[in-house]
């Protein structure tokens, strides 16, 4: 049960891009269409579902103060969160990469509808955002991280979707021309955001 | 060291008609969630600055070096070592901030101006002008920050650098902070604002499509 109320407070509650605002550059620049932002959105979901609970592992048995005690109790008092992000930034790196090549073995007409985004992702902040909150929220074991993991993934889906589909709207109306384009785009994500704000009240 | 019209254009473009958040859309994610305040927008805009500037001169001394396949990595790995230095040297000086910027400092890493900087600039560029190039492009980042927490701390609760400048006999008028400023999703509003304003000065810069 905990699990499933922690994946729907992160999809509404706590939305990557309307509560904290990860992920932007890409929400921004990808949002010209549907079918794209749904491309990007899933496989967002997929490398933050593969990346967080791999994390996960590295914190608890390697960085985190004490973790590393498995190896022997002389390394009780080991502390290496001080490379926490350049691990994180790394693995993420790593498996973005990973990814692709399996994709692309797998299933070629999926990797040429995400090819371009794929090497993007490595450096969208939502995916390094959901490992540091990760680490900040000590999640108590491997399943609730990754159905944190999934739930962000949706919930980042969905906005990227919703923005997507508003300005597919949006082409037909008259908007003053200094806010044409990224203008009106920060607009309507503001009040998506302000939209989205009303879930915050939400106890699950 | 006379700064010559090519230094200029470099250092001073990114502080408007190049400027990395209004123009080139980089770096959006970390600007909106920390300016609620004026001081961690300051202190933001500043880490930024020495991020950028460092990092473009260290892959500028290196570009001849790096093999182009893994060059994402290694510019990944020289961000998040001067993160890491800047967030441990936040931690030690001003701990109070730090928590205020919570994971924000560590994301500096996936800030987009900074690859984006290395990926357009540093690559093809010797040391001096990368490491202007990186202090323009932070500036250019830092003044919209900068900007964005003053109105946000302004409205929102009435104060500067957390001193009260609302006088109390505005209040007292009937004169309410708007809380509304608080919020996360105001700080899209203003910077939807300043690209607004900043458009309406240069024509050349608006789109002909929504």
């Amino acid at each position: 049960m905990d699990a499933i109320s922690l994946i729907v407070r992160s999809i509404f509650v706590d939305n990557m891009v309307f509560a904290y605002f990860l992920g932007m550059c890409s929400f921004l620049a990808v949002s010209k269409n549907v079918k794209t932002a749904l491309g990007l959105g899933l496989a967002v979901t997929l490398v933050l579902v593969i990346t967080l609970p791999v994390n996960y592992l590295l914190e608890n048995y390697v960085l985190k103060s004490g973790a590393l005690e498995w190896l022997g109790p002389q390394f009780a008092n080991v502390d290496l969160s001080v490379f926490s992000l350049l691990i994180f930034i790394a693995v993420i790196a790593a498996i973005v990469q990973l990814v692709e090549m399996v994709i692309e073995r797998f299933s070629p007409a999926l990797y040429s509808s995400l090819g371009i985004f794929l090497p993007l992702i490595a450096v969208n902040c939502a995916i390094l955002g959901g490992s540091l909150f990760m680490q900040q929220r000590e999640f108590a074991n491997i399943g609730m991280a990754s159905a944190y993991a999934f739930g962000s993934g949706i919930g980042w889906l969905l906005a990227i979707v919703g923005m997507a589909a508003i300005r597919e709207k949006l082409e037909y109306s008259n908007v003053p021309k200094p806010l044409k384009g990224l203008g009106i785009t920060f607009i309507v994500t503001a009040l998506m955001a302000i939209g989205f704000m009303s879930f915050s009240g939400i106890n699950i | 060291m006379a700064l010559n019209s090519k230094t200029k254009a470099v250092l001073l473009g990114p502080l408007s008609k190049n400027n990395p958040i209004l123009v080139q859309v980089l770096g959006i994610c970390s600007a909106l969630a920390v300016t609620s305040k004026l001081e961690p927008s300051l202190v933001m805009a500043i880490a930024v600055i020495i991020v950028t500037a460092f990092s473009n001169v260290i892959i500028s001394l290196l570009r001849k070096s790096i093999p182009n396949r893994i060059r994402i990595i290694v510019q990944l790995v020289v961000v998040a070592s001067l993160v890491t230095i800047v967030s441990e040297v936040l931690k030690a000086f001003s701990y109070d901030v730090n928590k205020q910027l919570s994971v924000f400092v560590g994301l500096i890493v996936t800030n987009c101006i900074l690859m984006g900087r290395l990926e357009a600039f540093a690559l093809g560029n010797g040391p001096w002008p990368s490491f202007l190039d990186g202090i323009g492009n932070g500036l250019g980042y830092g003044w919209i920050l900068v900007v964005t927490g003053f109105f946000r701390e302004l409205l929102g609760s009435g104060e500067l650098m957390g001193y009260q400048v609302v006088p109390q006999a505005f209040y007292d008028a009937g004169y309410e902070n708007n809380g509304l400023m608080m919020l996360a999703p105001m700080a899209v509003l203003i910077v939807a604002c300043i690209i607004w304003v900043h458009r309406s000065k240069n024509k050349d810069l608006q789109e002909e499509t929504n």
